[in-house]
């Protein structure tokens, strides 16, 4: 087995009802680099991602995590190992909570059931509040933020989760440049320190200056690799302007 | 007059009455905060309305009003329209909304029509099987009042003991998943809360109204704080104050049914705080407003006079 691989994804297909979303991919994510998926709306993105997360069973294939002793492990063995950052479009912003309070829901899975966070736990969402430049936001009433502020809180919440792996689905979306800088050096930070993470992406013009690795997909995997390697011309025009979907109206 | 309403604070039987409700309204305050954050309070009104069709059969079969056989049946109706409602939405091309409303009236429909059929049976009319409709607190017994506080406290205790669970998955179901948390069991816990406390409402408050008193507590707590530990304890304390507020109207009038006048209460509550609450209150927003106006205007205004 090659050491450097995180997330191994063998041959998976994905549908919903009878329209294959996901068809037959195969990509392995690599240890300590920034990874970007990148593919048109409706290419299985998400997809791919909730997959990865268990919230969708695939039909075929299988997904494994190389986190600690080399050994392949399911998702559910490792999933204290592994941060998830949801589009914040997601959740209910008036939700009565504080930043501090979400940012320490991010520290509820090394708790396990029924035990409150403590001092300790305390102290590191507040850590995490100043890495993403929030340090005077923790009793702020989470309805009052701005779209990258809200962005910022949940990669607060991942950051305290201490996890191997980060998967965001589209962290950059509709946030502001100054939001878009913190993101990208934190997550560079996250992989100089040995993690892992997978972004979804939608900003083609980014992806050169932003990681190290892409993934192409468009219901298959069009081309995988370090930029310089992959994310070619022909690749790009390969994954954006092949319409599977012609004559059914979506894409 | 003031000596009737003291007559009535120092009778028995409305002082047991009295704590019934109040206690019902304090568990639906709490209960319902989770329900309205996680915007499934249409299904509760649509799980009670279902509740009514279940009790008429429960009557039947037992010829008499056993309260755990009624409220059994209730729950299975309540179940079963749920799980209609579900299948519907997620199977068929019927909408969520049109999936509940359609099954919320076929279900009371029902109801109805089990009920007043059943009205003929002496024994039913004596049993006061209409009083589940707009519910009338006073045919509670010791016993049903005792149900409700111990009902009652295991589900407080599942929320002081799963309060951290409860939160996460309310505010963000899937990333409460990822943690480790099984959204099988939270959920299904949250629910059966949510289930539970309907049904013990449906006697004094009526399958009409109880949903009205899981809403609104909770729409009034939140508008005056920003802390969902202080928005759960005070629709608790607006729910407990209501339900009493609520019996003694009922009481010192005849023949008001409980639930409406315990409606009346918890809408009073919800009204003055969507009013009058200092930060999120329709007035406070107005004059925020206005004021944010004002500001630009005059920055405009010295703007302008700048260039001249």
């Amino acid at each position: 087995m090659d050491e450097s691989i995180a997330i191994k994804i063998d041959h998976l297909t994905v549908a919903y009802d009878a329209k294959p979303v996901l068809w037959d991919i195969s990509i392995e994510f690599k240890k300590q680099r920034l990874t970007a998926v990148i593919g048109p709306n409706g290419a299985g993105k998400s997809t791919l991602i909730k997959t990865m997360l268990s919230f969708i069973q695939p039909i075929n294939g299988s997904i494994s995590f190389f986190l600690e002793n080399e050994t392949a492990s399911p998702y559910k063995a490792v999933k204290n190992k592994i941060a998830y950052v949801p589009q914040n479009t997601t959740v209910d912003w008036d939700f009565p909570a504080t930043v501090l309070d979400v940012v320490l829901m991010g520290r509820y899975g090394h708790l396990g059931w029924m035990k409150r966070p403590g001092k300790k736990d305390k102290e590191i969402a507040k850590q995490m509040l100043l890495k993403v430049g929030l340090p005077t936001f923790a009793s702020r009433q989470i309805s009052q933020l701005s779209g990258g502020q809200r962005q910022r809180v949940f990669l607060a919440r991942a950051l305290a989760q201490e996890a191997d792996v980060y998967i965001m689905d589209e962290p950059l979306a509709g946030v502001d440049m100054k939001t878009e800088r913190i993101i990208m050096k934190l997550l560079k930070g996250l992989v100089e320190k040995g993690k892992t993470v997978i972004v979804v992406h939608h900003d083609l013009q980014t992806v050169g200056d932003y990681f190290d690795d892409v993934v192409l997909i468009n219901q298959e995997v069009i081309a995988q690799g370090t930029v310089a390697d992959a994310f070619t011309k022909k690749a790009i025009d390969q994954t954006y302007h092949q319409d599977r979907n012609l004559g059914e109206g979506e894409g | 007059m003031l000596n009737q309403i003291i007559l009535l604070l120092n009778d028995y039987t409305f002082q047991v009455v009295a704590l019934g409700t109040g206690f019902l309204g304090l568990l639906s305050g709490v209960v319902g905060t989770f329900a309205t954050l996680r915007k499934e309070s249409l299904l509760g009104d649509a799980l009670s309305h279902a509740a009514l069709p279940g009790i008429g059969i429960g009557f039947l079969i037992v010829q008499r009003k056993e309260m755990s056989v009624l409220l059994l049946g209730a729950l299975i109706a309540g179940l079963i329209a749920t799980l209609i409602i579900q299948t519907m939405s997620k199977r068929t091309v019927v909408k969520l909304d049109s999936a509940l409303s359609l099954i919320l009236s076929s279900f009371f429909g029902l109801g109805l029509v089990i009920l007043t059929a059943i009205q003929n049976n002496p024994n039913a009319r004596q049993a006061g099987l209409s009083n589940f409709i707009f519910g009338q607190a006073s045919a509670m017994l010791l016993r049903d009042v005792q149900l409700i506080a111990i009902v009652g406290l295991v589900l407080l205790a599942l929320v002081g003991i799963f309060w951290k669970e409860f939160k996460v998955f309310t505010f963000d179901p899937m990333f409460g998943r990822t943690l480790g948390f099984s959204g099988k069991i939270v959920e299904t816990l949250l629910s059966t809360m949510i289930v539970m406390t309907i049904i013990l409402g449906l006697e004094s408050v009526g399958v009409i109204l109880i949903s009205s008193l899981l809403i609104g507590p909770s729409v009034a707590a939140r508008q005056w704080t920003n802390r969902l530990s202080r928005v759960v304890m005070l629709a608790g304390l607006i729910g407990f104050v209501s339900g009493v507020i609520g019996t003694f109207i009922s009481s010192i009038a005849v023949r008001i049914p409980t639930g409406p006048s315990i409606v009346v209460v918890v809408s009073a509550f919800v009204f003055i705080s969507l009013f009058f609450s200092p930060k999120r209150g329709i007035i406070a927003n107005h004059f925020a407003y206005k004021k944010r106006q004002s500001v630009f205007m005059n920055q405009i205004k010295s703007l302008e006079g700048d260039k001249k």
